[in-house]
C-alpha cells in the first residue's frame, strides 16, 4: 500500500496566441508520471530544469491543475476535483519553497508567518498560538524571542528554518520540499539537511525532495526518481541510481557529478567520454521519435527503468 | 618556470558605510600563472567577488589600496580610459547569471560583436560576423548562424552561458575571470561548460580565476586552490595537498559540510554561526575563532599571519596546529578525502 500514490499524471499548458487568445498548443510539463511513495521515507525526485520535477510537486499540493491522472494520499483519491471535498488533506502536505528570501513576506513578523497555517486550520487564543509558534521556533534551533522579529533580520539558513516551522506547524505527515537547500552556502545547507533529518524521525514525516543536486539527493533520499522532458527515465533505491544506473541519461547525469578526488580527474574525464559517446550513439534505442523516454519497465523489484518494448 | 601574469600585493579593497570604509578584501596577496587555473573558495560574505570585481576594476566608490600587477604593470586606481583598453581585451570576465549578464534587447551577434568593436575599431561589418561565428563555433553554439540573430531570452540557460563566454573570449584575453560560472546551470551542461573553459585555457594559454563554492568544481579545474574567509586569505596550496592535507580549520570544515556522493554519513558538519557581516568582522585576532569555540583562545595568534608549511602551501594563524572536530577524538580526524 502507498501512502502517496501518483497515477499517470499528467499536467499540460496550453499555448495561447493568435487574434482570440485561442490555445495554438500544448506544453506537457508532466506527461504520464507514477510514483509511490512509503511513510516515514525520503523519495527524491531528479531532472534537470524544465524536467517538470517542480511541476510535479506542485500539482500534488494542488498548485498546478491536473489536465489528467489520479493522486490517492493514505487510499482518498485527493485530484483537484475531487478536493473540494477533502480540503484539511492541505494539512497533511506541507510545502517548502526553494527561495528563503522570497517565500517569506517582508512585512510580517515571524510570529504571523508561522501562525498563518494556524489561524486558517486551527482556532487558537492568542496566548495559545504565541506559545505554539515559540515551540516550532525552538524545533527548528530559533529563539522564542525571534517573534517579534521581521524576515530580513535573518541569515539565509535561518530563514529556511523559518520556512520549515511554519511547513511543520500543523503536523502534516507529508512535506514537499522544492529545491529546499540550492539558494544556500554549504555550510548553511548542512545544517538545513541535517535538521530536516533530524525533524524527519521526531515528526514522522514524509518528504517528496526535489532537486538538481545529486550530491544532496544521495544524502537524503531512499528512492530516486529522474524525470528527462517530463516523464520517469529511471526510478530505484539510491544504492541502484548512483551505483548501477541503466538508462544511460541516468548514467550521463551521474557521471557529470564533479568527483571532488582531484587525483582522479584524467580518469573522470575519459568516463564522461565514453558516456556521452554512448549516450548520442544510443540515443535513438532509449528515446522514442519524439525524443521522449518509453514507459518503466521493472528489472527488479526496486528497480525500473525506460526501455523500448522490443527490449 | 611558470610566468606570472598577475600578481596582487597586499590588496585591500574597502566599502564605504555611511561615513567609515570596511575592507572587504584585506591585505590579500595572490600570484596567477599563465596556464593556470586559481580556484578562490569561500562561503558568500567571504570577498570572492569582491576581490574578482577589483581585478576588473569593477567597483566604485570604493576604497583600494595595495598593487594588482598585471603583465608587471600596477592597475590599482588607473583612469577609466586606460583600464577600458584592458577590460575586455587583455582581461575577460564570466558571469554568474548569464541572464542579468546579457542585454535583453541585443541580438546575440551585436552583444559579442560590441565587445570585439570596442577593441578593434577598423574592424568591417563582415568581417566582425565572420569572427562572431567563430566565436559561437567555439564555445560549442550549434547553428551558429541562426543563433547569431536571437535575442537571449531564446536561449536556453548553458546556451545563454556560452554566449556570456563567447564575449569573455571575444578578444582572447589573456586573464580570464570566472566569478561562479556554473552555478546556474545544471549539471550535465556545468561539465560541459567546465570542459570548455579549459580547453580554452590551453588553446589561448590564459590564466584563469575560477571564483566557487563548489569543491567538486575545484576538484576538477583547479591547479592552485586560495580559501577565504571574511575577506582574508587563511589557505592557499596546490589542489593535491589542499584535497589530501586541508590544514586551516576552515578548509576542514568546508570539505566535512557537503554531501560527498561517494561516502554515506549520516550528519554532515555544520559550521558554527554565520560569516560575520563587514560592519561586524573582527579586525584583530583570528577571524575563524568565533566559529570553533571549543578551541581555546590560547591556541590562536594575536595578529594571525600566513605561514609557509611547505613549498607553496601556506595557512593562516596558528590554530590549525590544535585543530580537532568536537564530536570526535583527535585521533580519527577527518583528513579531507584520503
Amino acid at each position: 500500500m502507498g501512502f502517496l500514490k501518483v497515477e499517470d499524471l499528467k499536467v499540460h499548458f496550453p499555448i495561447k496566441g493568435g487574434l482570440f487568445g485561442r490555445t495554438l498548443g500544448h506544453v506537457k510539463a508532466v506527461d504520464g508520471v507514477s510514483f509511490s511513495l512509503d511513510k516515514g521515507k525520503t523519495y527524491g525526485l531528479v531532472g534537470e530544469s524544465g524536467s517538470g520535477k517542480s511541476t510535479t510537486g506542485r500539482a500534488i499540493i494542488g498548485l498546478n491543475h491536473i489536465t489528467d491522472g489520479k493522486i490517492f494520499f493514505e487510499d482518498n483519491e485527493i485530484t483537484a476535483t475531487a478536493r473540494k471535498a477533502k480540503s484539511d488533506i492541505r494539512k497533511d502536505i506541507q510545502m517548502i519553497f526553494q527561495d528563503p528570501y522570497s517565500s517569506l513576506n517582508p512585512k510580517k513578523r515571524v510570529l504571523d508567518i508561522v501562525a498563518e497555517p494556524l489561524r486558517n486550520f486551527e482556532s487558537l487564543s492568542r496566548k495559545e498560538e504565541r506559545i505554539r509558534v515559540q515551540e516550532l521556533l525552538e524545533l527548528v534551533g530559533l529563539s522564542p524571542e525571534s517573534i517579534l522579529k521581521y524576515p530580513h533580520e535573518f541569515s539565509g539558513g535561518q530563514r529556511q528554518r523559518i520556512g520549515i516551522a511554519r511547513a511543520v506547524a500543523l503536523k502534516p505527515k507529508l512535506i514537499i520540499a522544492d529545491e529546499p537547500v540550492s539558494a544556500l552556502d554549504v555550510s548553511v545547507q548542512a545544517q538545513v539537511l541535517n535538521f530536516m533529518k533530524e525533524i524527519q524521525g521526531e515528526l514522522d514525516l514524509t518528504y517528496l525532495f526535489i532537486s538538481h543536486d545529486l550530491g544532496v539527493i544521495k544524502h537524503m533520499c531512499d528512492h530516486i526518481g529522474i524525470m528527462y522532458k517530463g516523464r520517469f527515465v529511471e526510478e530505484g533505491t539510491a544504492k541502484e541510481i548512483f551505483n548501477d544506473p541503466q538508462h544511460i541519461y541516468t548514467k550521463r547525469l551521474v557521471a557529470a557529478i564533479p568527483d571532488i578526488d582531484p587525483r582522479k580527474r584524467e580518469e573522470m574525464k575519459q568516463f564522461r567520454q565514453e558516456v556521452n559517446t554512448e549516450y548520442e550513439q544510443a540515443y535513438n534505442d532509449y528515446f522514442n521519435e519524439e525524443g521522449l523516454a518509453y514507459s518503466l519497465k521493472p528489472i527488479s523489484d526496486t528497480h525500473l527503468v525506460a526501455l523500448p518494448e522490443k527490449g | 618556470m611558470a610566468e606570472k601574469l598577475l600578481e596582487i600585493k597586499n590588496l585591500n579593497t574597502s566599502f564605504r558605510i555611511r561615513d567609515d570604509y570596511y575592507a572587504a578584501v584585506d591585505d590579500v596577496s595572490l600570484t596567477v600563472n599563465k596556464n593556470e587555473v586559481l580556484a578562490i573558495v569561500g562561503e558568500s560574505g567571504c570577498g570572492k567577488s569582491a576581490l574578482a570585481f577589483s581585478i576588473m576594476g569593477l567597483h566604485n566608490r570604493t576604497k583600494m589600496e595595495g598593487e594588482i600587477l598585471f603583465k608587471g604593470e600596477n592597475i590599482v586606481n588607473i583612469s577609466p580610459s586606460k583600464l577600458n583598453k584592458l577590460r575586455g581585451k587583455s582581461m575577460g570576465m564570466i558571469f554568474q547569471d548569464p541572464l542579468t549578464a546579457l542585454n535583453p534587447l541585443m541580438i546575440i551577434g551585436d552583444q559579442i560583436g560590441e565587445a570585439l568593436l570596442l577593441h578593434n575599431k577598423e574592424l568591417s561589418k563582415t568581417k566582425r560576423k565572420e569572427k562572431v561565428i567563430d566565436l559561437l563555433n567555439k564555445v560549442g553554439i550549434p547553428r551558429a548562424e541562426h543563433v547569431y540573430e536571437q535575442f537571449p531570452h531564446e536561449l536556453s540557460g548553458g546556451m545563454r552561458q556560452r554566449v556570456v563566454i563567447a564575449t569573455a573570449i571575444a578578444n582572447e584575453p589573456e586573464l580570464l575571470i570566472a566569478d561562479e560560472p556554473t552555478t546556474a546551470l545544471d549539471v550535465t551542461i556545468q561539465s560541459q561548460i567546465l570542459d570548455l573553459i579549459k580547453d580554452l585555457k590551453e588553446d589561448m594559454n590564459s590564466g584563469v580565476v575560477l571564483i566557487t563554492h563548489d569543491l567538486g568544481v575545484v576538484a576538477e579545474m583547479a591547479d592552485r586552490v586560495a580559501v577565504m574567509y571574511a575577506g582574508q586569505l587563511v589557505e592557499i596550496a596546490d589542489v593535491h595537498t589542499l584535497f589530501e592535507e586541508p590544514l586551516h580549520p576552515y578548509t576542514k570544515s568546508l570539505f566535512n559540510s557537503v554531501p560527498n556522493a561517494n561516502e554515506e554519513q549520516e550528519k554532515l558538519h555544520v559550521i558554527q554561526g554565520i560569516v560575520p557581516s563587514l560592519q561586524n568582522l573582527p579586525r584583530t585576532g583570528c577571524r575563524f575563532a568565533a566559529r570553533i569555540p571549543w578551541i581555546d583562545a590560547s591556541q590562536h595568534e594575536e595578529h594571525p599571519e600566513l605561514h609557509e608549511v611547505k613549498p607553496g602551501h601556506f595557512v593562516r594563524c596558528s590554530c590549525y596546529k590544535h585543530f580537532h572536530f568536537p564530536e570526535e577524538s583527535k585521533e580519527e580526524q577527518h583528513h579531507g578525502i584520503s
